[in-house]
């Protein structure tokens, strides 16, 4: 019975089908037999958007940054120099550039001390609705507001914050005032000092690091730790030699975000912290109130100039191997 | 003499499940051990309990005598071949040889020796230098083996090894295995759920299922006499004969194994036998498997290649010497 109907049915199909109609069934056609023409089709505007604004602005900026600034007049001179180059070389910049690499430097050692543990958790033990309760909790957190949140920070900073009151509660009061009353790092509160600069920038950028990282452990087969430990490794040696080493793919790309991203921020400094600036505000008041463009845009050259350096870097240390 | 591996009254219960259920088993020195079962019976975790990988809920574990219940795997003396290699895939071949020496402090020139003495042992020499993405397949299982053996374990652990590899590929490494364990008189536990590959390789085999040892013994007493139903089923290609049966041709009411070339098959249906009919013909080159049925009972028949074959539909007698139907229990 269903034999004779399928062979019915084959009755009528053709080996070969028509070709669909109309314009679409053609296009179809084409494409299928031209697949470099979809790939063309399909590259093609995201790559000029990418060439022409993109790359394009870059270049403008770094064209920019080869001018220089006529001091009397203020007007921009248009003469090919490095004389602005030599302008971040002078104490008052290059303390700008030494505190926000420092700063970016220690921002991204912490958040991968902090996400490692996070990440390691829910590439190995998360399932079901923790996993999508760990990625609510790590994205949760980028849905809002970026000002919002800073200032939040601010708030809980303050001297007068929840933080003053949690550690006078626990009686460590002292520990708070003795942190504050150190050099560099202190401040008359939390929320006018580079620590606190530091906590709210770790803050806001460890969802960058998590991600990446648990997303290099994801990729980590189970039975390797097991092997390891099989091998004779201690739950440290495993760690050095085989988790690390595995998950330093991760742990770079996570760290080109936090850094990259602290050296060109220019609000959480302006909010939270002391009034030395950093080089996103350097950058902003350069190529704002002083109108001095051509500084602006060595200043944001320097960023870019060190995450080079840095990828290089990493690449030669072999953090890419494993990939 | 103590034990290799000696596991009493050992459970390992995953909530409700009890995956190793009160097992007793007792591995010797120098032997060549199989665990065989279908996937879920608790094999895999048993070799698990002696790597300390996982540690059993009740009862207890010794290895050569010592206990290791709490004693985590990198303080054993025990190496195991992972089913999928597990190879560090950062890390060149030489390198993950190396490793388990390198993690106990031996200096570079002295342990880069022994792995590449290693790599000779199982014929790889010269490949230290490549990551364990340019291998195959079967050069993988060989480095796993040769990172594992490096350490002299006291007992080697082998978790369906061969499982990955392709037949021809499967049947060299077998015998090459055989002669590497019978050379170097380490331990061997080997798991596998192929019955072929436990009874040609093994000295002894222990058959699991759900969590329990059916049957421990010689690949010869597995294979010629099951202790139970389920152990004739899954592993010989016996023919299982319902009680029934077994009364009205044995006259006991028990079950019965019967293998399938001791079936003989006549074509003149008078005089006494089994009656049956031919339901399929498997040609396998050295003869012939008949499927057979017999009021309802399937029965398997090897003819061997040049007698007559009856053809499909084909009524037939089935005679069988009665010693050679082997008599056992429902359950172990």
């Amino acid at each position: 019975m269903s034999v004779q109907a399928v062979s019915g049915a084959s009755d009528v199909a053709a080996a070969i089908l028509p070709r669909r109609g109309g314009f679409a069934g053609a296009l179809s056609d084409l494409l299928w037999r031209k697949p470099g023409l979809l790939l063309f089709l399909m590259l093609a505007p995201p790559l000029l958007w990418l060439g022409v604004v993109y790359i394009g602005s870059l270049i403008a900026l770094l064209a920019q940054s080869f001018f220089s600034i006529d001091e009397f007049s203020g007007l921009i001179s248009r003469e090919l120099t490095l004389k602005t180059y030599g302008d971040l070389f002078q104490p008052a910049n290059l303390d700008i550039i030494v505190r926000t690499v420092t700063m970016a430097a220690l921002v991204t050692l912490a958040s991968a001390v902090v996400a490692f543990p996070i990440a390691y958790y829910a590439a190995r033990y998360a399932r079901g609705k923790w996993k999508a309760l760990f990625y609510l909790g790590v994205m949760l957190p980028l849905w809002s507001s970026y000002l919002v949140k800073v200032y939040a920070w601010k708030l809980i900073l303050a001297k007068e914050g929840i933080l003053t009151w949690v550690f006078a509660k626990l009686h460590l009061s002292w520990l708070l005032d003795g942190w504050l009353s150190l050099p560099v790092v202190g401040g008359n509160s939390l929320s006018v000092s580079f620590t606190g600069t530091f906590i709210v920038f770790v803050y806001v950028w460890l969802p960058f690091m998590i991600l990446p990282i648990q997303a290099a452990l994801e990729r980590v087969p189970g039975n390797l730790v097991e092997a390891s430990s099989d091998l004779g490794a201690s739950p440290g040696q495993t760690f050095r030699n085989v988790l690390f080493p595995l998950a330093l793919p991760g742990i770079v790309a996570g760290s080109i975000f936090t850094f990259s991203l602290t050296l060109g921020d220019y609000i959480i400094p302006q909010i939270i912290g002391t009034s030395r600036l950093f080089i996103g505000q350097a950058v902003y008041a350069q190529q704002g109130t002083a109108g001095n463009i051509p500084l602006a845009a060595a200043f944001t050259v320097v960023p870019i100039v060190i995450m080079g350096f840095y990828l290089w870097g990493a690449k030669r240390m072999g953090a890419f191997n494993a990939l | 003499m103590t034990p290799a591996v000696a596991f009493q009254k050992t459970s390992r219960h995953f909530g409700a499940v009890r995956a190793v259920d009160a097992v007793d088993l007792e591995i010797k020195p120098g032997e060549f051990f199989a665990m065989l079962g279908p996937s879920g019976s608790g094999k895999t975790t048993c070799l698990r309990l002696i790597a300390g990988f996982e540690q059993p809920t009740a009862g207890s574990i010794s290895i050569f005598g010592e206990r290791a219940e709490g004693v985590p795997p990198y303080r054993r003396n025990v190496n195991t071949v992972f089913q999928d290699y597990a190879l560090f895939p950062h890390l060149n071949v030489l390198d993950n040889v190396a490793y388990g020496l390198m993690v106990k402090g031996v200096s570079r020139d002295e342990r880069h020796r022994a792995a590449e003495d290693a790599l000779k042992l199982v014929q790889l020499p010269g490949y230290g230098g490549r990551k364990p993405g340019q291998l195959s397949g079967g050069q993988r299982q060989r480095v796993a083996l040769a990172r594992a053996l490096v350490n002299k374990p006291k007992v080697l652990l082998l978790d369906e090894p061969l499982g990955a590899l392709d037949l021809k590929l499967r049947e060299s490494m077998q015998e090459e295995l055989k002669q590497l364990q019978k050379a170097l008189g380490i331990t061997f536990v080997f798991v596998t759920h192929d019955q072929g590959e436990a009874l040609s390789m093994a000295d002894r085999v222990a058959v699991f299922n759900d969590g329990r040892i059916m049957q421990v013994g010689a690949p010869e007493d597995i294979y010629q006499r099951p202790a139970s139903r389920f152990v004739a089923d899954f592993v010989g290609s016996s023919n299982v004969l319902p009680p029934d049966f077994v009364q009205r041709y044995a006259g006991e009411r028990r079950w019965g194994s019967l293998r399938p070339e001791q079936i003989r098959i006549r074509r003149d249906t008078s005089g006494d036998g089994v009656a049956a009919r031919v339901v399929s013909r498997h040609y396998l080159g050295a003869a012939t498997k008949l499927s057979l049925d017999a009021d309802g009972l399937r029965l398997h028949a090897t003819v061997p290649s040049g007698a007559a074959i009856p053809e499909d539909g084909a009524h037939v007698m089935l005679t069988f010497n009665r010693d050679q139907l082997h008599l056992m229990e429902e359950q172990a």
